[in-house]
């Protein structure tokens, strides 16, 4: 028999399969089938963690999702370690690992618990109240010390080594939860045909039958019917059946994420498996069949081990076979927790004592009770819970004061109620309605196309339940498109009642006492910590929450919520609905990090985008720096050689010789049409209708505000064909600005937009020999200065492939830029490069080429212009078309602000040490004298190293730039102030004489 | 996540494939040079921002690429219509006022419940509290 409490001929499992496993170190069994809970109170041990905040022991409280106190760590190795696992839901497995948490040195001997004994320091909210001074403390040491002390588990440290799925799904029908009225529903809808999910996080369907003895459905005992219903529903084409799927979150419009579980019960997964499937499920109709959760009682001490909710106790017996005790006492004010007692009775169990608050119970299963011969103490309460690791004891006394009496126990079963899960209809942004006769939330108003079923809808017998939900599947599947409906019906008769109950402190916990009886477990709230909070003045639900934290750990107050509103309901003396619910939200239990993000991560997070030649920049030792998305070959270094060194290098030898450089990022859009130009001359400040084909131009792009918006180089092509250029990260918004005015501003234009960026490789062959290099491959092209001057386009042929050759420069040397189709980018850089190195060339990277245009004075919107940039603050008034009538940002650039005197113009800025290179974003000021705050007017937005100058330069947005050239102003850096003359930003090869050289 | 449908793909499609692109029916002047500075900052900065329903424009930017127009509840966020670029603003009052008791639903789903329990509201006390 695996475990001493284990009761033969009890429970479902099948006692011969056997799994060890393993809890702090010591070694257990169990039987397959168990969950990790449900194993160690077969083997006696109910203490299983320490509290967050005052160090008590806890043990097992539930037998559910809704476990507050038994979380433990789960060890599959270094790097599978899973903190605040529920072992009321943690499955076992041979093998299994689990730890204790939140105790050091260890788990009956925890350091940490001195924190109760001085609990009366650690009240509500004492936190914000306490460590206030020093305030530069609370950071350094105060909350990484708060921080240590308190908390739950630790998060593992390695990468996660497992992989998690993703799968969209659409159906007619979702069918949340799968016990009776799940099962039902989903059923109902089925039967018509349509496409039906149900899911239930539990590893088997049926939710209550697990613990209910006394239901019969369609003639079969209840979990039977569960598992044929379950199996039968699975078999049918149109139906996904998915145990161990907890729905997390409730979307719009019908939009549920649920999350599948699929190894975490496995002894040895595989690495086929995923870990975890996400499911994002898009259903015309929804039905909510969660059931309900049981209340705990709140009396003094009622966290200690031992203590848990009666039906946690049923469903350790009837589904697994175990006892929680030898001799158990209850404590209810409803029915529901008599079956518990009789259950256990039954199978040879000592039941201490009944402790019913109600006067006068009546009804079959007190008799029943009473015929057992258990001992009912009506009108009484349990005041105290004695026992520190283990429970030993009740104290019972008149529940309006009297004799106390102590009855030794060895575990006490509780249970004040049952609350319907409303989570997820309350997630559907549903409005939930108190319901004043049975004191519970039940959902009221709908938001969505969706419906509550059974114990979630305060439905409380099997049979209406069961009615409901058929009725609701087949409605759901009739309004979601079902032809033919075939009616279900099924005949279910229980003994079970899951009425009445009682909300807040029992006797013993009222106000004028000051013992711990805890409302929130989890969070170590009492219920003296709620009156403290509503003392202090927190008068709605909301703050109460915030203050004392009730409700707001992992479990999401499942079962301390109604509680906790009850107690500020009536210290603030109103009604419950006035004070009202807190709103639930996603997720309803915790979900990993990586069933979110899922595939999304390493090289998956984000795309990468690579050119035509990389593997060639590759192959030649270039650096790569991110662009966007784009990997860009920064700088090719020889052996030897630094970035600095060589930068230099190739500065030095495109103005020398040539060099290749691969601008296949570049943005390319093809405006065509008959009105094209007219087009282009709306969205660019340049005069276009004029450009002749074959020739280019510089164009800059404004957006309505009056701002550079982007610039880049245009061709025409031909009358009704343009090729636009834009800057690498501009390509998309500028396809999308273009589009925009296209379609909703000037829709009678005949013009469509083509995105090309990824259809060209672009090789920019630049230096005084570039032209040497080029002219052997062309075909049909004659590149002479006087067939195609600077600033041209010819289409023609390139190593036998098409080619679109612009003659233009970003260095300002000589320079072409060879479009191919990107397929054959590489082929054609190569045949390039094998030219190239007759005369020396070099392949170089986005850095030189940032130094070379800089030499020459050619801004980078982006880098120079930062969204508040005119094309007169970056002297580039000469682009502007000054007889248009109307372009995209003709309104903007004139208004007031944007023409006023005094605005930040974009200037060159030499350092009056050459060899100081200045650094990018630095301040500029007038006088580094000046006290505190010092006036600063302007920032350097780009500076370099040239070698081809001898010397540093830099550009810098500075107001009033351009009337300040020749006068020195101020860049101060933490450690010196750097002087600097305002200059133009021409610093190489002023007259420009080398585009022709 | 939302479901839009799209005007000229005529279909709904899930939020992800759409983009915002702002208010809507705010005609850019075919004069826009000479317009004033008064008229040029309505036009270009001043936008309705109302709690309620809103004109704006979406474009489908993963889908067919087309800019239209939608009707949307800024406070529930249902959609109330879409339709194309360059149609007139359309009366919506019927449709806006035809969302049954719930932003998404089309029927109010208490018809589905055999059996609706007793709930009850406890009266509005606004002002008192």
């Amino acid at each position: 028999m695996a475990g001493t409490y284990r009761i033969a001929g009890k429970g479902r499992l099948t006692p011969a399969r056997t799994a060890r496993f393993s809890f702090d170190d010591q070694s257990f069994t169990g039987i397959e089938g168990d969950t990790l809970a449900s194993a160690l109170l077969a083997n006696g041990v109910h203490l299983v963690g320490r509290s967050f905040k005052y160090h008590r022991p806890r043990g097992i409280l539930s037998a559910g999702a809704e476990e507050p106190n038994a979380l433990v760590s789960i060890e599959r190795d270094a790097a599978r370690k899973t903190p605040n696992v529920r072992a009321t839901v943690q499955e076992l497995y041979d093998g299994l690992t689990a730890k204790s948490q939140n105790r050091w040195p260890s788990l009956s001997f925890d350091v940490g618990a001195l924190n109760d004994l001085a609990s009366p320091m650690f009240s509500a909210g004492f936190y914000y109240k306490t460590f206030m001074w020093p305030k530069a403390a609370w950071k350094s040491f105060y909350e990484p010390n708060i921080r240590a002390a308190a908390g739950l588990g630790v998060a593992p440290d390695q990468p996660d080594p497992d992989h998690y799925a993703s799968r969209f799904a659409h159906c007619e029908v979702l069918v949340l939860g799968g016990g009776a009225a799940g099962l039902a529903a989903a059923l109902a809808a089925a039967e018509s045909g349509v496409r039906v999910i149900i899911c239930d996080e539990q590893a088997e369907f049926g939710g209550a039958l697990r613990f209910e003895t006394g239901t019969k459905i369609d003639g079969q005992e209840g979990w039977a019917w569960a598992q044929a219903t379950a199996a039968r529903l699975a078999a049918m084409d149109n139906v996904r059946v998915l145990p161990r799927t907890t729905a997390f979150g409730y979307y719009a419009q019908n939009f549920v994420g649920l999350v599948e579980r699929v190894t975490e019960h496995l002894a040895n997964p595989g690495q086929d498996l995923p870990r975890e499937r996400l499911w994002q499920v898009r259903a015309k109709r929804v039905i909510l069949a969660t059931g309900a959760i049981e209340r705990h009682m709140v009396f003094a001490d009622n966290d200690r081990p031992g203590v848990m909710l009666a039906s946690a106790a049923r469903t350790y017996l009837n589904h697994y076979g175990v006892t929680v005790g030898k001799n158990v006492g209850v404590y209810t004010a409803n029915d529901s927790a008599y079956a518990a007692a009789i259950d256990l009775k039954k199978a040879g169990v000592e039941v201490a004592a009944i402790v019913d608050l109600r006067d006068n119970p009546t009804g079959p299963v007190v008799d029943e009770a009473r015929a057992l011969g258990i001992e009912i103490n009506h009108g009484r309460a349990v005041v105290k819970a004695r026992g520190k690791l283990r429970v030993s004891s009740m104290v019972v006394q008149p529940k309006n004061g009297g004799a106390e009496r102590t009855i030794p126990v060895d575990a006490i079963l509780m249970s004040s109620g049952w609350t319907p899960s409303v989570h997820l209809f309350s997630q559907s942004r549903g409005k939930v309605a108190f319901d004043d006769a049975t004191k519970r939330f039940l959902p009221g108003k709908y938001a969505q196309d969706c419906v509550s079923v059974g114990a979630s809808n305060g439905t409380d017998t099997l049979e209406a339940s069961i009615a409901e939900a058929l009725s609701a599947g087949e409605k759901a599947a009739k309004d979601a498109g079902a032809k033919a409906a075939k009616a279900v019906k099924l005949n279910a008769e229980t003994s079970e009642g899951w009425t009445g109950g009682m909300l807040g402190a029992g006797p013993g916990a009222g106000a004028d006492t000051t013992v711990k009886a805890f409302v929130d477990f989890q969070n170590d709230v009492t219920a003296k910590d709620i009156r403290l909070a509503v003392r202090e003045g927190m008068r709605s639900i909301e703050h109460v929450k915030r203050f004392t934290t009730n409700g707001m750990a992992t479990d999401q107050g499942k079962t301390s919520n109604m509680h906790g509103l009850a107690i500020a309901a009536e210290t603030l003396g109103k009604e419950i609905p006035e004070v009202g619910l807190t709103t639930f939200r996603a997720p309803y239990t915790p979900v990993t990090f990586g069933s979110i993000v899922n595939h999304a991560r390493g090289p998956l997070f984000d795309p990468t985008r690579k050119t035509p030649t990389h593997p060639w920049a590759e192959a030649h030792g270039a650096v790569f720096e991110d662009v966007g998305q784009w990997k860009r070959a920064w700088y090719f270094p020889k052996a030897g050689e630094d970035m600095h060194a060589a930068v230099n290098r190739e500065c030095a030898t495109v103005r020398d010789t040539a060099g290749l450089f691969d601008a296949s990022t570049l943005g390319k859009i093809e405006v065509v049409g008959p009105d094209a130009a007219k087009f282009m001359e709306l969205l660019y400040t340049n005069p276009w209708e004029k450009l002749e084909p074959g020739r280019c131009r510089y164009g800059i792009m404004l957006r309505e505000d009056g701002f550079i918006y982007d610039d880049g180089v245009v061709g025409r092509l031909a009358a009704d064909r343009f090729h636009v250029t834009t800057t690498t990260g501009g390509a998309a918004r500028v396809m999308n600005h273009m589009e925009d005015y296209l379609q909703t501003e000037f829709p009678e234009l005949k013009v469509w937009l083509t995105s090309i960026s990824e259809q060209w490789a672009v090789i920019a062959v630049q230096g005084p020999n570039s032209r040497k290099i080029i002219e052997p491959l062309l075909e049909g092209i004659d590149i002479s200065d006087a067939a195609m001057p600077h600033m041209s386009v010819r289409e023609g042929k390139i190593c036998g492939v098409p080619t679109r050759l612009f003659r233009m420069s970003f260095t300002g040397d000589r320079g072409f830029e060879v479009n191919v189709p990107a397929d054959y980018g590489q082929a054609v850089w190569e045949a390039l490069w094998a030219e190239g190195q007759k005369h020396g060339a070099c392949a170089y990277g986005t850095e030189a080429m940032h130094v070379l245009r800089a030499e020459k004075g050619y801004i980078i919107v982006g880098q120079d212009t930062d969204g508040t940039v005119t094309t007169n603050d970056a002297g580039l008034d000469w682009a502007v078309g000054k007889k248009k009538a109307d372009f995209v940002g003709i309104r903007g650039m004139t208004r007031p602000d944007l023409v006023a005197k005094g605005r930040k113009q974009l200037v060159g800025l030499k350092t009056r040490d050459p060899k100081v290179v200045l650094e990018e974003g630095a301040q500029v000021v007038a006088d580094p004298n000046q006290p505190v705050p010092v006036k600063m007017i302007g920032h350097v937005t780009s500076s370099y190293w040239s070698e081809n100058c001898g010397r540093s330069i830099a550009f810098g947005l500075v107001a009033g730039g351009r009337d300040l050239m020749g006068t020195t102003l101020y860049v101060p850096m933490p450690d010196s102030v750097i002087e600097v003359e305002v200059t133009n930003m021409v610093f190489f090869d002023e007259k420009g004489e080398r585009l022709n050289g | 996540m939302l479901l839009i449908r799209c005007p000229y793909c005529e279909e709904e499609r899930p939020e992800l494939e759409f983009r915002n692109a702002g208010e809507a029916h705010i005609a850019r002047s075919t004069d826009i040079a000479s317009q004033s500075d008064e008229d040029f900052e309505k036009f270009f900065f001043i936008r309705s921002n109302p709690k309620g329903l809103i004109y704006e424009r979406w474009r489908h930017i993963h889908g067919c690429g087309r800019f239209f127009n939608a009707a949307r509840d800024t406070v529930s966020d249902k959609f109330v219509l879409t339709y194309k670029a360059g149609e007139p603003k359309p009366d919506i009052s019927r449709a806006a006022n035809d969302s049954g008791p719930a932003a998404w639903a089309n029927r109010p789903p208490d018809q589905l419940n055999v059996k609706k329990p007793a709930a009850r509201r406890a009266p509005s006390k606004k002002g008192k509290a």
